[in-house]
Parts: C-alpha cells; structure tokens; sequence
C-alpha cells in the first residue's frame, strides 16, 4: 500500500541553528534538509543565515557560500551553475527545480530546500538516481538503423528536424520525474516523465528505423499508461519542456497503430 | 521502490518481466465509455428527474418505452465497464501488495454484479413481469 506517514527513522526532526553573520546588514533565512548516512540520527532540517551583501543572486549561490564559509559538510551536487548540466535539481520552496537557475528573489520567505521527492537518499541534498538512469538507459536513446549507413550523414529535413524542438532540450535532471505522484507509488516499472520524454525523442525522430520496436518496448500498463496526465512534470521542468504532451504523443501513436 | 535492493543490475531491475505488451486497449476502453458516458449521463439524469414523485405503475410505463428502456441501459453498460476499468487503475496504483490480485477479482465480480442487477431491474419494470 501507499505509505501515508514516514516510517520511524525517516521522520525529519530539527536540526541545528547556525548564528547569524556579524554585522551583515541584509540576512536570508535558510532551512536545508540534513541526513548523514554515517550516524544513525533522524533526517534534520538545519537553519542558516546567508549575509546577500556577500553571495551572489542565485539558490545555488547562497548554498555554495554556505559549505564555503559557514558549514563544509553540507553536501549537495553542482557543476556548470547556468541550467544545463541538470545536477543542482533539488525541492526548493516546494517545487523541483534547478538551484542555478531559481533566484532567491523569486521565493517569498525562508528558503526551504529539501532533496528530489521519494528518492534514496545519499546524503543531504543528494538523491541515488541509479534507478532514473538505467530508465533512461532502458529506453536505448540512440539511433537504431538497419539500412546501410550511407556514406554522409543521415539526411532529415527542415520540418522533421523541427519535431525534435522541446525534446532534445532536456537535460535529464529528473525535476519531472520525482514531481510525478505516479512515479512515487510505482516508480520501480512506471518509466517516468523524463524516459518517455526522451522516448518519443526518439519515437518522431525521422531517421530512426525502429519505431515499431519503441512502442512495442513502452505498450504497457505500467511502463507507459501509468501517466494519469496528473501534469506535475511540465509544471515543474526547468528547461520549460512538456513532458506530459510528450507522453500524450506516445499514446497517440499507440492508438493509430491498432485503430 | 522496492525496500530490498537486489543484487541485479539497475538496467536489468528496469526491464524486469518486459514489455506486457498491452494496455492501449484499456485506455482506448476508457476514454470511449467517457465519451459515450457524456451524452447517456444526461439522458439519464433527465428520465430520472422525470420519475421523481411518480409511483410504480407510471415509472413501469415510462421504462417500459424502449427508447427510455434502451438509453438506462445503455448508461448502465458504460458506466459500469468505465468503472471497472478506472477502478483497475486506482487498484493497480495504490495496492502493491499480495491482496492485489483479490482486488482485483473482487473489483471485476462487483461491477458484473451491478451492471447485471440494473439491467435485470431495468427489464423487471419495462416488461411488467
């Protein structure tokens, strides 16, 4: 069954109030979800002070001038800091979304940053993605061609070409996915937003040759037809991409084969 | 998520049994009993609205019209086959335990039963037996 309450040594307790920055003149509040795998303690929930006369604009910028210059322990994943990298996805203010590119302008209040929802935990910030990965890698996104490869390239036109827009984009941060309620309560076989987006990436591309096969792979009750158009996925996409009209595609195709 | 991680690799937990190869089907099911569901819940909103205050023998009389007899029944079909099949879902959703199955079959056997005891009581009265 659904899991209503967290069990016992899940359940996040308060954490540590770390003092405020003498003589920062602007402070914001920040609560940031703590868990150590290497102690046997309770999740916690830690407050911070960041001095905005020091740090720069961004969510992620307040968190690296956290672990820089108030606690080095506080563990989360970044890289390229500008939206295209998709490792800083994390709960900010309740919703999925990378920190490098949500301002802490655009969040009234404390900034409450929690892990990606229903994942493993690694530590603090760090979801275990394993599982999101290897559904991306099921989906095999490559191109699948029998026909000789000819001596160019594979040709594809203007307009085809076009039908990737809004797929190719995505940058697999699993935003969608961990926003899905469906992929809460069935994410071990319902594929996910991200997977079936990037199927269909490959399902209209024109050059592909096994089409048939990727629809044959996702003709499932649960793999694909756990979408309930519950619509968390393009609500919640940092690159604006709609994962949910991607699946919608999916099962168009579905229908036009049989029908 | 399953609690107990085995020891298979992610990609083949994943794949797991394959592709069921269906499922288009019920969702095609679904969304044509909802469409057939929009008209024939009016209609029977209205015939029913129509029996309000009327006794036995007058309601006998209107139901025993086959348009009227037909359309109830007709609603009764696809809103019982819509309900079995969206009750399958929400089973399939939440319950991920051995009890599934037993849903299941008890969700098939109670919706037959319903679909079966209106039309039955539909043709009771448009017939007068």
């Amino acid at each position: 069954m659904v899991e209503i309450t967290l069990p016992k040594n899940s359940r996040v307790t308060e954490g540590k109030t770390w003092p405020h920055n003498p003589g920062a003149k602007r402070e914001r509040e920040f609560r940031i979800y703590r868990w150590n795998p290497d102690d046997s303690e309770n999740p916690r929930v830690d407050t911070y002070f960041v001095d905005l006369d020091d740090c720069g604009p961004m969510v992620l910028d307040a968190l690296i001038w956290i672990k820089s210059k108030i606690d080095p322990t506080l563990t989360f994943r970044r890289s390229c800091r500008e939206g295209v990298c998709g490792s800083c996805s994390m709960n900010i203010d309740g919703t999925n979304t990378l920190a490098c590119t949500r301002g802490m302008n655009e969040i009234k209040g404390d900034v409450r940053i929690y892990p990606l929802p229903h994942m493993p935990v690694i530590k603090d910030l760090v979801p275990d993605l394993t599982t999101f990965y290897a559904q991306y890698a099921s989906i095999e996104p490559w191109l699948k061609t029998e026909t000789p490869e000819p001596q160019k390239e594979w040709k594809q036109s203007k307009e085809d070409r076009e039908k990737l827009d809004g797929l190719y984009e995505c940058i697999l941060c699993a935003c969608c996915t961990t926003s899905c309620p469906s992929y809460w309560w069935n994410g071990d076989r319902y594929m996910g937003p991200a997977a079936l987006l990037q199927a269909q990436r490959w399902i209209v591309d024109s050059r592909d040759e096994k089409t048939g096969e990727r629809l044959d792979f996702l003709e499932d009750p649960f793999r694909l037809y756990r979408c309930h158009t519950i619509m968390n996925c393009s609500k919640a996409c940092p690159k604006g991409l709609n994962p949910a009209k991607a699946i919608a595609e999916i099962k168009k195709k579905m229908v036009e084969r049989q029908v | 998520m399953s609690k107990q991680r085995s020891m298979r690799t992610p990609l083949a937990r994943v794949r797991y049994l394959g592709s069921a190869k269906s499922g288009t089907k019920h969702f095609w099911h679904q969304r044509v009993s909802a469409v057939a569901l929009i008209p024939l819940t009016i209609a029977f909103v209205l015939i029913v609205a129509g029996l309000i205050g009327r006794n036995h023998a007058a309601t006998a009389q209107i139901l025993g019209s086959p348009f009227v007899s037909i359309v109830m029944m007709l609603f009764v079909i696809s809103s019982t086959y819509h309900m079995w099949l969206g009750m399958q879902v929400i089973i399939e959703d939440y319950i991920h335990s051995e009890s599934k199955l037993t849903w299941l079959i008890l969700n098939t056997f109670f919706c037959f039963t319903i679909a079966l005891c209106c039309i039955y009581a539909i043709l009771k009265l448009s017939f007068g037996v």
